[in-house]
């Protein structure tokens, strides 16, 4: 019985709590439906890209190559052709494919195009500097080796998905 | 907590009385459905506005995906309804709150007409509230265009027949909404941005009015 008086509960405290409840429920109702949508291009991750031809084996040598290939992408309602260049060479049997996005910031990097620097991929922005297989010379701007493109070699002929970062 | 956040603000900007004069006062006995359960007829003007914050945040939300485009606002409309999550709910609450906030709209108004709340002094705000009705519909008519389908276009192009129907001011009207002579890329760029910035800055101005004089002149008394 004590208890029960302990516990009485006003008649403007009960109205407090129903109509903060009611009033939470539908705000919540609202809100909900608003920020998911909102949210969506964050939580869905990226669609699928599909693995475009680019080259085929017998045209790659040693020595780095650049290849611009262009594939339809889809941007929500948008569909588009863009172009994409990757770096590709031969190491002993297995096809190696860079992206050229220095990883500083987002310039573009040539193969051997400094007299200074032979052999190497160079970013002409702040002079950021790769070995062939794309790992980044210490002492330059980027802090990361270039990201390899998803690849994949069928019939002789290479075809590249996304570029994957190897950090 | 959230008692000393309060007590904290209030310290220092005193907002007790802002919020009470706002919130805090007597529901006559006439107006309250406790007391008389036909009093509910009282609640469609907060109804009203309640759909209409319905309609501007879900139109907030909207123009996230929406474009404003004749190539690509019917495929971003697709988009945000069948490829976004929630989108459907989203889109569904801007549509039938639209239907919504016309029939709350109405039902105030009769209301206000058959408790004879426009008589003297409140013919200021009636005339507001009749502003509002047309705002409105504004609101209602352009946005119907947005999605850029078949029902919009043709929608559009009878209530621009209508509008040209006016006696001498009709052509110039009719012109001056389409932006040209046919409906088309500036039709569907002006609408938009009647319907999303013109018409909703409009209504806020016009809902800030008709609060203030019922606040001021009280609401009416009983039959
Ligand atoms: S962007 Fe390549 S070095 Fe800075």
């Amino acid at each position: 019985m004590s208890s029960e008086k302990e516990h009485r509960v006003s008649r403007r405290q009960f109205l407090t709590y129903t109509l903060t409840g009611v009033g939470g429920f539908m705000a919540a109702g609202i809100a909900l439906p608003l920020t998911r949508f909102a949210l969506d291009p964050a939580l869905e991750g990226g669609d699928e890209q599909e693995m475009v031809a680019v080259a085929s084996v017998d045209e790659l040598t040693e020595e780095p190559q650049r290849f611009d290939y262009s594939f339809e992408q889809e941007d929500a309602w948008h569909t588009s052709e863009v172009t994409q260049t990757a770096w590709l060479y031969l190491d002993g049997d297995e096809v190696v494919a860079l992206s050229p996005v220095c990883t500083h910031l987002g310039c573009t990097v040539d193969w051997d195009s400094n007299e200074d620097f032979p052999n190497q991929f160079f970013c002409p922005c702040h002079g950021g500097r790769f070995e062939k297989d794309g790992v980044n010379v210490a002492g330059t701007p980027p802090t990361r080796p270039l990201d390899v493109y998803e690849m994949e070699v069928r019939d002789g002929t290479v075809y590249l998905g996304r570029p994957i970062s190897r950090d | 907590m959230l008692q000393k956040i309060y007590d904290w603000v209030d310290e220092r900007l005193d907002i007790t009385p802002m919020w009470r004069d706002i919130a805090d006062h007597e529901v006559p006995e006439h107006v309250n459905p406790a007391h008389h359960f036909s009093a509910f007829v009282y609640c469609f003007g907060g109804l009203t506005f309640f759909t209409v914050v319905i309609q501007i945040l879900s139109g907030m939300f909207l123009t996230m995906y929406y474009v404003p485009d004749i190539i690509n606002a019917y495929e971003s409309v697709y988009y945000l309804q069948n490829e976004v999550t929630f989108g459907v709910i989203v889109r569904g609450m801007h549509h039938w709150g639209a239907s919504l906030v016309i029939v709350m709209m109405f039902l105030h108004t009769l209301r206000v007409f058959f408790t004879g709340s426009y008589k003297k002094p409140r013919e200021l705000n009636w005339v507001v509230g009749v502003l509002m009705f047309f705002v409105i519909l504004g609101l209602g008519f352009t946005g119907y265009l947005l999605p850029w389908d078949m029902k919009a276009y043709f929608a559009t192009v009878v209530g621009l027949e209508i509008a040209e129907s006016v006696p001498v001011v009709g052509d110039f009207t009719k012109t001056l909404l389409a932006g040209g002579e046919i409906v088309g890329a500036q039709t569907l760029a002006r609408f938009f941005a009647i319907h999303v910035f013109f018409l909703p800055g409009a209504l806020l101005g016009l809902l800030g009015a008709h609060f203030y004089m019922i606040r001021k002149q009280g609401i009416s008394g009983p039959l």
